[in-house]
């Protein structure tokens, strides 16, 4: 306890940065934030409940929540896949396709938005082929969900990485000379540790799913009752001056986000304490 | 023990054998599925905005980037650029340093409050900025008040780029600060070290390296900030445009080329910044090594 206390007054700028951290996030952050309740808190219960369970609107938080746990799904999958080929096996080029994973990050969504509309056209170089199959892929929801998967391809692949390194190779070789087979040490042994890590980066695909905007709107139509997305209609109440029905929508949103995060924080103590028995 | 264990190896001699031969199998099927998988999704998508922007040759290309809405749009990119990251950047050192260095009440809430702009869908980051800032807002009317016009103007793009890309340095520094741990600044202070002294001396180029990655992927983001901004910008040309929304603007207008090289240069700065952290992370890597 004194030790602590000692140690509290050698270091400067405890005041000097908790100034500036907290004003910081309450002016950019904070305040702004809070307006969403209190501007739909003006709708009234009654209100708020018609804006928001509005066919248009319903169907809108139908696609974006579908479109977006499609895409995280896809990404799970996928992600998992190209996390353990690039921990595990050496191949030529494998620092270029590394670095190229961050992309999406890098890249502006409008470009990327722009970019996989004209390819995944009906006439585009991928939109052919599916066309020969008779699919449509870009203004329909499955054009949505190929733009949510450009934009979440690195949660997970990111988040895999770091703890398939940490696996440590004696508990593989462990299972392996007590005969289990390699479909069963990774069923047993690899999965199980994975699978805390998998699911946070699920959720943040997810999450980032459901709020993009910008690499989705080329892509989706945008035609009311199909492929119109939860943050377009806050757009388009907004072109029309509809504050309160905007914000209305974007509470709801808001309120998935938050449990979004949550169920990530829960995540990420499970992960730790998974780490703490394995260790 | 010891022989146990070598009586084990020896055991197994022939058995890797058959499980490499397995492996190498499904190693060739798992790399060629991912290199599927990424050319679809991101290799292609990336040479097609270079060979579009191309299309109509590099007359075409050069008159898109260097007119007068072009030029504009990208010097209100680079300005809001340059107003955000150093802000950001203060504010991710200030709340690192305030994380990892001291023990208060309310710690995790802080830390989930400072990634709470990542969860926000940017569109709605918009929205509560116009209801901030707006005429009908709080802030609004003290504003106008004074003269200042903050919705449809440059200090509302900055505050929404603000909003937007405000966890990035501290969301690097965090864990690099927290493993650094803090007995070299404990030190520094007790030889006598002034506040500032400490921080240029021992914490900034134990950082320097975490700073800077925090630092471009702040500023890639800015860059090609797009739903906030577009929120909060009122589209004015050659006014609120920013380089992302004037590619919006080309596209709708059916001027595919001219929206793709505006499109191809911040596709560049994208490929500079994937390059600049590939380095950070080989640097990182060598010091290790070594």
């Amino acid at each position: 306890m004194k030790r602590k206390q000692r140690k509290k007054n050698v270091l400067p700028g405890f005041g000097l940065t908790m100034g500036i951290t907290t004003m910081y996030l309450s002016i950019i952050v904070l305040i702004p934030l809070s307006m969403v309740f209190i501007e739909s808190s003006k709708l009234g219960w009654q209100g708020f409940i018609e804006v928001v369970t509005s066919d248009r609107v319903l169907h809108a938080y139908k696609i974006s929540f579908l479109t977006a746990f499609s895409a995280a799904l896809i990404n799970a999958v996928f992600g998992l896949m190209i996390a353990w080929v690039l921990v595990r096996y050496s191949f030529p080029g494998k620092r270029l396709i590394d670095g190229l994973i961050d992309l999406p990050f890098a890249l502006p969504t409008a470009v990327a938005g722009i970019a996989l509309t004209t390819l995944y056209a009906e006439d585009g170089w991928i939109g052919q082929f599916f066309t020969l199959l008779n699919i449509k892929v870009a203004f329909t929801p499955l054009g949505i969900t190929v733009a949510l998967v450009f934009i979440g391809l690195p949660f997970v692949v990111r988040i895999i990485q770091p703890v398939l390194e940490n696996i440590e190779k004696e508990v593989e070789e462990a299972a392996s000379s007590l005969g289990a087979t390699k479909k069963q040490i990774f069923t047993k042994v690899i999965f199980p540790e994975l699978l805390p890590s998998l699911l946070t980066g699920f959720s943040l695909a997810f999450a980032r799913g459901i709020g993009e905007y910008g690499s989705v709107i080329f892509i989706a139509g945008n035609m009311p009752m199909n492929t119109e997305i939860a943050p377009l209609m806050i757009m388009t109440k907004l072109e029309q001056f509809d504050y309160a029905g905007a914000t209305a929508i974007a509470a709801v949103m808001l309120v998935v986000s938050f449990l979004c995060l949550i169920i990530i924080n829960l995540l990420q103590k499970w992960s730790r304490k998974h780490e703490m028995q394995s260790e | 023990m010891a022989t146990d264990l070598v009586k084990n190896e020896g055991k197994h001699i022939h058995k890797p054998t058959a499980v490499k031969k397995e492996t190498n199998w499904t190693k060739r099927i798992l790399i060629t599925v991912m290199f599927l998988y990424l050319s679809i999704f991101l290799l292609v998508p990336l040479v097609y905005i270079f060979v579009k922007a191309f299309e109509q040759g590099s007359g075409v290309y050069f008159a898109a980037i260097t007119n007068s809405d072009a030029l504009d749009a990208i010097k209100l990119t680079l300005l809001v650029t340059l107003i955000t990251v150093p802000l950001n950047t203060v504010f991710g050192i200030a709340a690192a340093w305030l994380i990892t260095r001291f023990q208060f009440k309310g710690k995790q809430l802080l830390l989930s409050l400072i990634e709470l702009p990542f969860a926000v869908s940017p569109v709605i980051a918009g929205l509560v900025l116009v209801l901030f800032f707006g005429p009908r807002g709080v802030m609004g009317p003290l504003f106008s008040e004074f003269g200042i016009k903050i919705l449809f103007s440059t200090p509302g793009i900055v505050i929404a780029t603000m909003f937007v890309t405000l966890p990035f340095v501290a969301r690097e520094l965090i864990p690099v600060m927290q493993a650094q741990g803090k007995a070299e600044e404990e030190a520094a202070i007790s030889l006598g070290a002034s506040g500032w002294q400490m921080f240029v001396r021992v914490t900034l180029p134990n950082i320097k390296w975490g700073l800077l990655y925090g630092m471009i992927l702040c500023n890639a983001r800015a860059i090609g900030e797009f739903g906030a901004v577009s929120v909060i910008s009122g589209r004015i040309r050659g006014m609120t445009n920013t380089m992302p929304l004037h590619v919006e603007i080309l596209y709708n207008e059916y001027q595919f080329s001219a929206a793709f090289a505006v499109a191809s240069l911040m596709s560049l700065l994208a490929i500079l910044t994937l390059t600049i952290k590939a380095w950070i992370e080989w640097r990182a890597e060598k010091q290790l090594t070594a």
